[in-house]
């Protein structure tokens, strides 16, 4: 049967134009039930003995997703008309609606109703889409109960009044979601209900509520079309909101309409805005634009700054502050405004635990908590709970349902409890929930693609023309001590004319890892591996990480090799890709292959071709840096871990050999000469990666701390900036790796992309100097890495390029899902360290030294070499903001007492105590403090 | 973008292997010698058909064929917004170009030397699949003229998105971007006289791609097979045999 759907829509243009559709009724559509006679039941997903079905409506679907997604919660049709509502309106909750659908554990079944012949629904005239939409819910109900019977119960759940009284009335159950809840018998259910958001359910409470009675404490959100005119007119300005990461009351909103960042101060100009919600903003006018300071005494008991890791790249620093204190009439001000609206919420659920509070007098009612969140940025949120007893002490998850402007907070419902508070393993799961790692064990369906075990190199492996057999070479492979999946390995030889053959050889994961099998999909999902410091989560399944592709010593591997010709001036004469067999003759540990160099007396084959590596990479590493690649640092820092209870015993920085670095340059040039392979190969589907030059704004906090020690950095170009790093020597020993340390965290990180999606002058790395780098040489732990793999063997003719090639955007969507991963496994990283810094100073006070690189109004940041931390030290005692005692210039980068008797320059040395203190029960923080 | 949802239908309600409605109606213009009103789902396509008749430009005419002219147009409120088509416009040109050479495939061209046929087709509401639907259209009014062909050539659509492959593809489809494979086929014979594809597949897809257009049709051929006994037996019912 064919009905026409039509309807008017506004183009881009701002034209009105009519659209019709075709929208064909179909008789073949089925219902699900296993019970019924008359449907083709191979498809039928509700099982045969359900008593009651259960169909849901958009709004229930929408705010009580963790609801639905517990496992109590069972056969329930989702609508079509459902469905397409909650795309429209919330993506993420599609997919996660999505994906129960798809899950053969649980019972829900996709009705189409909009395509069924009897359950379609025409709007009539002067119907507005919602009641249309509420009303084929109703008849979809009513069709399924007359289709299925008496035998079974439908129960449509609506929180919408209006629907459930007129679904009542046409002699349809109907419940809320509360009364169903309620008639399942579980309490522990309860807490997972949102609390009621829609107007309908608050309706008769507002009544009585008599604004009078409770304080305003936001002004109201503007409503959308008033927003929308004022963005056209330019009185509001759009952007997404970030919350400073270290003063949770200041916010930021990038804006395209004045091409400046937006600063936003205090919880009440932000107007109930999360972080990473696009809003929008009206500016105050200029003259109160440095009327507020960037540090304001909110009325909220304000939280400082606690001890941290610090961070390796401008994306994860914070943001440069606000002009401070007194000298904040010389300089000019940044625009100031508040939220009017929010455009688009960023809601999702925040890991954290609740604040201590005294049990409520009737045990086992329902109790209001104030959950905070792990992440700073978020405010409390407000929640309703009957077990408050079990929870106080755990970590838990919470999602935020609403934020009315009566409350101070937004309310929320607990989702789940990860485990106790403080103990390492709840931490560290904290810490994969929050950077959104999938630390699941590999499904059945990903494991089944592994080749079977035992594994070794077959004869067909030997006999296949595109792979070469290199057993005969001197390979070997140089790690980090206790490294399991050896993806990179060497070798050298001397070859008659004078010249060396060098190569390096990568394990051959795209040998196993097949294009479309659940194994690929799963390790694209995952992105890369992530390193914790006791625990390392494997993008691909054990067996493949650590035995059949580790390139481990006297074993036969399967590997992708590329083969140079280099002069021993170190110039690549040639360079060639083959897939090949190696056999691996040595697996030595950086110290190892160091050890092995400096050790004079030892003239064994081996180690002269680590001698004669070496000699090849200082020349390659010499000539990058002439051409201007950086030598940037970072704070690693590496614990020793005992064995038996995984605390650590011993915390220092990571040192770095020349073996690292050897190894290091024969991988950067095999990476760049990939990707010039590849690129020249496959122009617009390659997937590279580029470092963005950092433009001025990013260095100006590098710019301001070199002027206030003297210091005139070049930043023209990478080259003059490498230049100038390496002139700042100043007296102190330190004072160069702290400039670069400076240096690193102002530039932004390197990211892949998708070659067609830019044009080649963007392709560059800025840190490498290399207008063209990708990443190839470690396929075991990054998927990047298996993505040119596929592409290399495709452009040496060995394989068929997938088709997933041709498909750019998909391609694009691979590359961003790659940099996000990659990002959340960084900060994963250092997440996992702080945690553990944290329990090693527990039961070790240390003074130690450190250096001070921020200076702010009531303190200073200093950076702890010795253990890579970064954290606050404070002049003045909290709450006291530094009432005139202590002054900041500005210009000089220093903080000085009013009567100049003490003076703390930037960079300069401080003696500091570290020691873990427990300002409040279950939360120890790190504290330094001036010991002089 | 989701164009066939995991419940397997597709944005207006089709399963990815149906076709859209079809209708066709034959002699909708009475002076012209052939004529026929083409429908699939919501594209609208009128042809007329004239000739054999005397070549109008003497230096165009052949001495051992006759010469197929084809007009495309579509009509201006074809489309949703009512934009003025200009004649001769490059798209248009092509698909002139494209259903002469169909057509002029299965016509008997040899039968009638030194005559002219036109075909006129118009596109009256678009809605994806033009191309198609003008071919069919075309078929139509060339046997309602009487023209001596090989072969009813029939046209139809078939592409490929969201891994799947999709027959008669509609304007949302259409305009997604994917591949767009555009067949014409006799269905007698047994042969493929036009194929057309924008963007691009891999070879293996292609194949199954294409055979789907196939079997979408000879489905069409067997709908025109059926309207033309029709209005074969309203003629003769007409003539009062």
């Amino acid at each position: 049967m064919l009905q026409s759907k039509s309807f008017v829509k506004k183009t881009k243009g701002g034209k009105v134009v009519k659209v019709v559709r075709e929208h064909y009724l179909r008789d073949d559509i089925y219902c699900g039930a296993s019970i019924c006679k008359t449907c083709d039941s191979s498809v039928a997903r509700l099982s045969s003995d359900a008593s009651t079905i259960i169909i849901v409506d958009t709004n229930v679907v929408l705010n009580q997703i963790d609801l639905l997604e517990n496992s109590a919660i069972d056969e329930v049709v989702v609508l079509s008309v459902v469905l397409e509502e909650v795309k429209n309106k919330n993506l993420s909750v599609y997919n996660r609606l999505r994906t129960l659908c798809s899950n053969s554990q649980r019972k829900f079944f996709v009705f189409s109703n909009e395509h069924h012949k009897e359950t379609y629904v025409k709007a009539m005239v002067n119907e507005s889409p919602n009641d249309r939409n509420d009303r084929a819910i109703r008849v979809a109900t009513q069709w399924y109960q007359k289709h299925l019977g008496s035998a079974v119960r439908v129960l449509m759940i609506t929180n919408d009044r209006e629907n459930k009284r007129k679904a009542n009335e046409e002699g349809i159950s109907a419940e809320t979601v509360e009364s169903y809840v309620k008639s399942l018998g579980q309490p522990a259910l309860l807490d997972l209900l949102a609390r009621p958001a829609s107007e309908d359910v608050v309706m008769d409470s507002v009544e009585d509520l008599r604004p009078s009675k409770r304080k305003v404490i936001y002004s109201e959100h503007k409503p959308m079309s008033e927003i929308t005119t004022g963005l056209h007119r330019g009185i509001y300005h759009q952007g997404k909101l970030r919350v400073n990461r270290y003063n949770p009351f200041e916010a930021y909103v990038g804006s395209e309409s004045i091409g400046d960042e937006i600063v936003i101060h205090g919880r009440t100009n932000m107007n109930r805005a999360f972080d990473g919600d696009v809003v929008a903003v009206e500016l105050f006018p200029q003259d109160q634009w440095h009327a507020e300071k960037s540090r304001i005494a909110d009325e909220e008991d304000e939280e400082d700054e606690s001890v941290h890791l610090v961070q390796s790249s401008a994306d994860d620093a914070p943001r440069s502050t606000n002009v401070q204190g007194s000298s904040a009439d010389t300089t000019p001000s940044r625009p100031s405004g508040c939220v009017v609206g929010v455009i688009k919420r960023n809601w999702h659920s925040y890991c954290g635990s609740l604040e201590p509070m005294p049990m409520p007098a009737g045990a086992g009612g329902i109790a209001h908590a104030l959950f905070v969140s792990k992440d700073r940025r978020i405010p409390k949120i407000r929640i309703q709970t009957r077990q408050l007893g079990n929870l106080l002490d755990k970590r838990i998850v919470v999602a935020v349902d609403s934020w009315d402007r009566l409350s101070r907070y937004p309310s929320g419902h607990y989702v789940q409890t990860i485990g106790e508070i403080g103990d390492r393993e709840t931490e560290t799961e904290v810490v994969l929930i929050e950077n959104d790692i999938n630390s699941r064990p590999f499904s059945s369906q990903v494991l089944a693609c592994l080749p079977p075990l035992p594994w070794s190199v077959s004869a067909e492996h030997l006999s296949d023309p595109n792979r070469e057999d290199l057993r005969h070479l001197q390979v070997f492979s140089v790690d980090p001590p206790g490294c399991r999946d050896i993806d990179d390995a060497l070798h050298c030889t001397l070859l008659p004319n004078g010249n060396f053959a060098v190569g390096v050889h990568i394990a051959d994961v795209t040998n196993f890892v097949h294009p479309g099998t659940p194994l690929d999909d799963e390790a694209s999902q995952r992105g890369t591996s992530v390193y914790l410091v006791e625990r390392r989560i494997d993008m691909l399944p054990k067996p493949l990480t650590e035995d059949i592709c580790s390139l481990r010593s006297d074993v036969e591997r399967l590997a992708f090799s590329v083969i140079w010709e280099i002069t021993p001036q170190a110039d690549i004469i040639s360079s060639r890709f083959t897939k090949s067999v190696i056999k691996s003759c040595a697996a030595m540990s950086y110290v190892e292959a160091q050890a092995r160099m400096d050790d004079s007396r030892l003239v064994d084959p081996l180690t002269t071709d680590l001698r004669n590596m070496n000699v090849l990479a200082k020349i390659m590493r010499q000539r990058r840096i002439d051409r201007g690649a950086l030598t940037l640092a970072s704070a690693e820092v590496k614990f020793q871990i005992d064995t038996e209870t995984h605390d650590p015993l011993d915390i220092g920085m990571y040192q770095i050999r020349e073996a690292n670095q050897m190894v290091e340059e024969f991988m950067l040039a095999a990476n760049v000469s990939v990707a010039e392979k590849v690129l020249k190969h496959f122009p617009f589907c390659s997937m590279l990666r580029r470092h963005p030059t950092p433009t001025r704004e990013m260095l100006e906090p590098l710019l301001r701390t070199a002027a206030a020690v003297g210091l005139d950095l070049d930043v023209s170009s990478s080259k003059a900036l490498a230049d100038s790093l390496d002139r700042a020597v100043g007296n102190d020993p330190y004072f160069n790796k702290l400039i670069r340390i400076l240096a690193t965290r102002c530039m932004s990180q390197a990211v892949y992309f998708c070659s067609g999606d830019l044009s080649p002058p963007e392709y560059l790395h800025y840190g490498l100097a290399a207008p063209l780098y990708t990443h190839f040489t470690s396929p075991i732990r990054r998927y990047a890495d298996v993505v040119i793999h596929r592409l290399l063997a495709a452009s040496i003719g060995i394989s068929k390029l997938p088709a997933i090639f041709q498909d750019r955007p998909q391609l694009t969507s691979i590359a961003d899902n790659l940099n996000y991963r990659h990002r959340n496994a960084q900060m994963a990283g250092r997440a996992s360290v702080e945690l553990h810094t944290l329990i090693y100073f527990r039961k070790r006070p240390t003074d130690t030294e450190a250096r001070i690189v921020k200076i702010r109004s009531n303190g200073f940041i200093v950076f702890v070499p010795k253990y890579g931390i970064e954290g606050p030290v404070y002049l003045t005692a909290r709450g006291d903001n530094g009432s005139g005692e202590w002054l900041v210039d500005e210009q000089h980068q220093q903080v000085k007492k009013a009567d100049s008797s003490i003076c703390y320059n930037v960079l300069q040395m401080v003696r500091i105590h570290m020691e873990v203190v427990e300002p409040q029960p279950n939360r120890p923080k790190l504290e330094l403090t001036l010991t002089e | 973008m989701e164009f066939v949802s995991p419940e397997g239908l597709r944005l207006d309600g089709r399963r990815p292997l149906e076709m859209r409605q079809l209708r066709a109606e034959i002699g909708a213009v009475s002076k012209a010698d052939g004529s026929a009103v083409f429908e699939m789902g919501n594209t609208k396509v009128i042809a007329a058909v004239y000739g054999p008749r005397e070549v109008e430009n003497r230096a165009q005419q052949m001495n051992d064929q006759a010469l197929v002219r084809c007009e495309y147009t579509m009509a201006n409120f074809s489309t949703g917004d009512r934009v003025r088509k200009p004649k001769g416009d490059r798209r248009s040109t092509e698909i002139s170009m494209v259903i002469r050479q169909t057509m002029e495939a299965c016509i008997m061209t040899h039968l009638m030397p030194r005559s002219q046929i036109d075909i006129f087709v118009q596109v009256l509401q678009a809605d994806g699949g033009t191309r198609s639907a003008c071919i069919n259209a075309a078929t139509l009014a060339l046997a309602d003229a009487g023209i001596p062909m090989r072969d009813l050539v029939t046209s139809c659509s078939a592409g490929y998105l969201n891994t799947t492959p999709l027959l008669d593809l509609n304007y949302v489809e259409d305009s997604a971007g994917g591949p767009d494979v555009t067949v014409g086929y006799l269905p007698k014979l047994d042969k493929v006289t036009l194929l057309q594809m924008d963007s691009k597949l891999p070879l293996d897809t292609f194949e199954s791609v294409m055979q789907l257009a196939i079997e979408g049709c000879k489905a069409v051929a067997n709908y025109l097979r059926e309207v033309l006994l029709e209005n074969t037996k309203q003629l003769e019912y007409r003539r009062g045999s």
